[in-house]
């Protein structure tokens, strides 16, 4: 531990930053007594929070940033003149166990660019994940990145030592991927995560019949894709993510909205700020499909690609749905509940709890926690006044509530949430 | 007005509890030491503190109320607003009569107040495992200050024991003067003199730090800086996530 790891931890961090996962959910592990750390599970522990606000919870760092490869929107493609670092593999398992012993971090998240050949470096990312566990006997948790194209025995290997491993889609459409990353294809992204869901399909299997049979990537994997770099639409992006999410074992898909670092490639977009906002609403899209019961096809469906940066995709959907509305709060399923907008998964539970007990009006609502200012819109509790979207236009409904919204908040200044890390 | 007050303890309440049914009598306030009293009243009585009363309410309490709301309850008392306990004595006094359990009724105010609050309370538990930071003493301690709003540090030792089993630790709350140590076997309260350096800072001074524990703290500050986009630069998201009363003792924020 010298001068030359903290600057070669800078280049690290900053090569690495651009991978959005940093969630330390998914998986509980006890600490057996024995050696150091546990997982927690649940919502996961974020540490601290960087200057873009986004949550540090794992080591996010790459083992090299060297990389064969010469993909266009990647800051550490081959073409760019970058300093260049590589970290030793007692460096990251040092650097991970001190910073984890002082409570800086839930564990590691490695990732790496591609040098030699893709096994090569599979290799040395399973050693270090086996390092930690074995000689270290690390109980925190690890995110490796599985690199496309290693062999399946390298990525069964660090399975057997990692919490999730991840491999990125990148560019949804293989057409848009081709022409961005000419050497790659879709075959080398999705054969990697078949191999990570095989083993962990086989260990479930295993683990029926033998007690013993070590875990195989317990919290199963994630991915993630740019927006704004390739021509891919809303919808294209959404139907990936909603086959992806299909697939057992999948847990989530991140996205990351596309900051030009490579501004001199002409197949790039010129942007002058990341899609911030787009990014947000590719969130919450993501949220309804998999807290809310909506299909992909519902939130982007083909006359509406892309979607509405003025409303968020729940209450657009519900402004081109205006025949499913009001919502009798007394009566309606829970399904029907968590549709409204202003309504989430937290009070769309307390309503069908509270309303077993007496009938409930406006006033129970917004105490709940009912965002009423949308929601009187698209309800029915048997006493509203407002005029509810049934009674006016979706037009009208729309007009006041964009130009609420306009009213308090700068565009730049919406907040993301980052997800499983905190809530 | 029926004021009634009294010591500001959980046991306290519970016989408050016991007191209004004793009295067939609902309380309009139910007043701490430190509360202040209304200019016009009715009634005021005295609540005087009583064990036998009070496991006399909680066992009836355990009766009919489920395991997790006994536990939001007592969670939920530690909180710092001052209403709580009068909600706190409704929601028994409803739950003790009541035939059916009425924890999920969540138009009666008192409910939504215990929910609420034991979600601050546990939110500010949680923040103690995200953002407590050790520092590395010679002697192999790891040193950690925090001034949490609300008395939850119980909550978070056994997290911190189970995590760090073979490292021996302190966790010290400055506010309330109490902190906990961990020898490697056994967890002890413990009171610490404040005259010292690191009391009074919170901060480790080169003569008793490890050697290399500026060295990781640099690399530390050095990673949080340079993992950050500058493009998406959102102090307001930060400081949402990461309250500022905690910089003071974040070795990232120094």
């Amino acid at each position: 531990m010298t001068e030359a790891t903290l600057e070669k931890l800078k280049i690290l961090a900053a090569a690495a930053k651009y991978d959005v996962s940093c969630s330390s959910s998914g998986t509980v592990r006890r600490n057996d007594g024995k050696g150091v750390g546990n997982t927690v599970g649940g919502i996961g522990i974020c540490h601290s929070f960087a200057a873009d606000g986004r949550c540090i919870a794992l080591l996010k760092v790459m083992l090299t940033n060297y990389c064969k490869y010469d993909c266009a929107y990647c800051i550490n493609r081959r073409s760019n003149d970058i300093p260049r670092a590589t970290l030793s593999v007692s460096e990251v398992v040092d650097i991970t166990m001190e910073f984890y012993r002082r409570n800086y971090i839930e564990g590691l998240f490695l990732s790496s660019g591609v040098v030699r050949n893709p096994d090569y470096t599979m290799e040395r990312l399973a050693r270090i994940a086996k390092d930690l566990r074995e000689v270290h006997r690390f109980n925190g948790y690890i995110h490796l990145k599985s690199i496309p194209g290693a062999s399946r025995e390298l990525v069964i290997l660090a399975g057997r030592y990692a919490d999730r491993m991840s491999v990125n889609v990148e560019i949804p459409r293989e057409e848009s991927l081709k022409y961005l990353a000419p050497e790659k294809d879709h075959k080398s992204i999705y054969e990697p995560m078949g191999y990570i869901r095989q083993g962990a399909l086989q260990c479930q299997e295993d683990r029926k019949t033998m007690r013993h049979v070590p875990r195989f990537v317990p919290a199963g994997q994630s991915t993630q894709m740019i927006v704004g770099a390739s021509a891919d639409t809303d919808r294209d992006i959404l139907l990936t993510s909603s086959a992806l999410y299909g697939m057992p074992t999948m847990r989530r898909v991140y996205y990351s909205g596309y900051v030009a670092v490579n501004s001199y490639d002409s197949r790039l977009p010129a942007l002058k700020q990341p899609p911030l906002v787009r990014e947000n609403r590719l969130y919450q899209a993501d949220w309804l499909m998999r807290f809310y019961k909506f299909r992909a096809d519902e939130i982007a469906d083909e006359s509406n690609p892309n979607l509405d940066l003025e409303v968020d995709p729940k209450l657009g959907w519900a402004l081109r749905h205006p025949e499913a509305f009001p919502v009798d709060i007394n009566r309606a399923p829970y399904e029907m509940i968590l549709r409204v907008p202003g309504i989430g998964v937290r009070s769309a539970a307390l309503i069908i709890n509270a309303r077993r007990f007496r009938h409930l009006c406006s006033s129970h609502l917004s105490k709940i926690g009912v965002a009423m200012k949308r929601a009187k819109y698209f309800i029915t509790c048997g006493e509203l006044t407002t005029a509810s979207i049934a009674d006016s236009s979706p037009e009208y409904v729309r007009s006041i509530l964009v130009a609420k919204k306009h009213k308090g908040e700068s565009p730049l200044q919406l907040s993301f949430d980052f997800g499983d890390g905190q809530s | 007005m029926i004021v009634y007050s009294f010591d500001g303890s959980f046991d306290g309440m519970l016989s408050s509890v016991f007191d209004s049914f004793l009295r067939k009598e609902r309380p309009d306030m139910l007043l701490a030491p430190e509360g202040e009293r209304p200019l016009f009243y009715d009634v005021l009585h005295e609540v005087v503190t009583d064990g036998e009363k009070a496991s006399r309410v909680w066992r009836k309490v355990e009766q009919k109320v489920s395991r997790t709301a006994r536990s939001a309850l007592t969670a939920a008392f530690l909180t710092d607003n001052a209403d709580f306990p009068l909600h706190a004595l409704r929601f028994i006094s409803r739950a003790v009569t009541s035939d059916a359990p009425v924890e999920t009724d969540f138009s009666d105010p008192a409910v939504l107040a215990l929910l609420k609050e034991a979600r601050r309370v546990r939110g500010e538990a949680h923040r103690l495992l995200q953002f407590i930071r050790f520092q590395k003493a010679v002697d192999g301690t790891y040193f950690s200050m925090v001034e949490p709003i609300f008395d939850v540090l119980p909550f978070a030792v056994s997290h911190f024991t189970d995590r760090f089993s073979d490292q021996p630790f302190i966790i010290y709350d400055r506010v309330r003067d109490y902190g906990y140590h961990y020898d490697g076997k056994d967890v002890a309260r413990i009171i610490l003199s404040s005259d010292s350096y690191h009391m009074s800072t919170g901060r480790l001074s080169d003569e008793i730090a490890a050697p290399d524990e500026k060295l990781y703290q640099q690399l530390w500050r050095a990673y949080v800086k340079h993992i950050a986009i500058t493009e998406r630069f959102n102090p307001r998201k930060q400081r949402q996530d990461m309250p500022v009363r905690y910089w003071k003792y974040l070795t990232e924020m120094q």
